[in-house]
């Protein structure tokens, strides 16, 4: 159980919210937390929310993105309100997550708000001291559609790619090959599922070992 | 301990006996998996079941093919909550693929092409509970979603049905495969929501 301690808008559609969570045991970079909602008929409604935080602070981040036809985000995103309290089970997954025992580098690409475990593992690296590279590349549709802007702003190691500016468009495989780390580094994949089949196959046929991928993936057909 | 959230209702557009609990219902087919998604040739395509002497049962995608093969109509589960009911498919069922197989052990792991691997209790791909799947919805299985043939045991949660499924193993002991070394259950029943550890 939690409480809301604060949130702040993201995007138009996206909110990052921090909970204080006094017997949280700690988590890893990566994780994620099932939240459930409880109506006052008894109906319940979990889904899961990847972890902008790691380490053993019992102050946790989530970042979500309001779905058109969600039951649960559009709760998190336009009506939870500091003081309030959260049902949260976690910390959840021991596959999509980086510890600082990894020595190798790591490419981290985000689709949308898939961005949100790998913010996490960027501030683990960092807080670790890591002197193994660790580079991310990010695509949104627009500059004001990127979670954690300002934070991301302050490192020379994220590569942006819009798809919906003038200019811009869906990212391809020459622009992915031109942006991320050469075959060997550790790479994470996150995003919507259409995203993620696309970056995953391009990086096998540039000869990135499929062993190496790691993916998760929002949803979807 | 259940508290109310404040401010919330819920849509209760899930009232479905078919759910099972905390599900709920999609009309997409959403996919989840650890990688890549592995590219495989039909020629060099094989299924393999090894027992506890070592002796293996081979086919090929053709011998595979030349197997009877049933239609399924089947709910299926995911961990990850969502839920598709009415699904149809069409494989060939374990107990066609076991028939000359002889065994004492009571336990089998799943291998996939990739790394991916899943355990699963012997008699719970038995009795017409299982089937290895090359058919969606009446077209050709999709690669995402296991193609060109996948495990499919509906009855667990379906990250135990494994997908890109390229043998079977028999085992003395139920020893954990990837999920299940990754923090999910060792037998994965949706009806009574074995989720996790």
């Amino acid at each position: 159980m939690g409480t809301v301690a604060s949130a702040r808008a993201e995007t138009p559609t996206g909110r990052s919210i921090l909970i204080d969570v006094p017997d949280w045991p700690g988590n890893i970079a990566g994780q994620h937390v099932d939240v459930r909602l409880t109506a006052p008929d008894g109906y319940q409604a979990t889904r899961s929310y990847s972890l902008a935080s790691s380490g053993p602070e019992p102050r946790l981040q989530l970042a979500v993105d309001r779905l058109p036809d969600g039951e649960v985000s559009p709760y998190l995103v336009d009506d939870l309100l500091p003081g309030d309290m959260l049902e949260l089970r976690g910390p959840l997954g021991g596959w999509f997550v980086w510890k600082e025992s990894q020595t190798e580098p790591v490419q981290l690409i985000a689709g949308g708000s898939g961005v949100v475990p790998l913010v996490a593992m960027i501030r683990a690296h960092a807080a670790s001291g890591s002197t193994a590279p660790m580079q991310l590349l990010y695509s949104v549709r627009t500059p004001d559609d990127r979670f954690f802007a300002d934070e991301l702003e302050k490192l020379d190691t994220v590569t942006y790619a819009y798809t919906r500016t003038e200019g811009g468009g869906r990212l391809t495989r020459d622009a992915l090959e031109a942006a991320v780390l050469p075959v060997g580094a550790a790479v994470f994949v996150c995003g919507p599922t259409g995203f993620v089949e696309a970056v995953a196959s391009w990086l096998v046929d540039l000869g990135h070992d499929a062993g190496r991928i790691k993916t998760e993936r929002f949803g979807g057909a | 301990m259940s508290i109310f959230t404040r401010g919330f209702s819920g849509r209760k557009r899930d009232e479905n006996p078919a759910l099972p609990p905390g599900q709920y219902l999609t009309e997409d087919f959403p996919v989840l998996s650890a990688g890549p998604t592995p590219n495989i040739h039909q020629d060099s395509w094989e299924f393999t079941i090894t027992t506890e002497t070592g002796q293996v049962h081979r086919w090929n995608w053709e011998q595979f093919m030349a197997l009877p093969s049933e239609d399924i109509h089947t709910d299926i589960h995911c961990v990850t909550r969502w839920s598709k009911l009415g699904t149809t498919w069409r494989g060939v069922s374990l107990d066609t693929l076991f028939a000359d197989v002889e065994t004492n052990y009571g336990y089998v792991m799943e291998h996939a092409y990739g790394r991916y691997t899943t355990n699963v209790p012997y008699e719970d791909l038995r009795d017409g509970k299982a089937w290895i799947a090359h058919t969606f919805e009446g077209k050709p299985l999709d690669p995402e979603h296991g193609g060109p043939a996948r495990l499919l045991v509906p009855h667990l949660y379906f990250w135990k049905s494994a997908k890109w499924i390229t043998g079977l193993t028999m085992m003395k002991d139920d020893e954990p495969g990837f999920w299940e070394q990754n923090g999910y259950h060792i037998y994965g029943d949706p009806w009574k929501e074995q989720r996790y550890w």
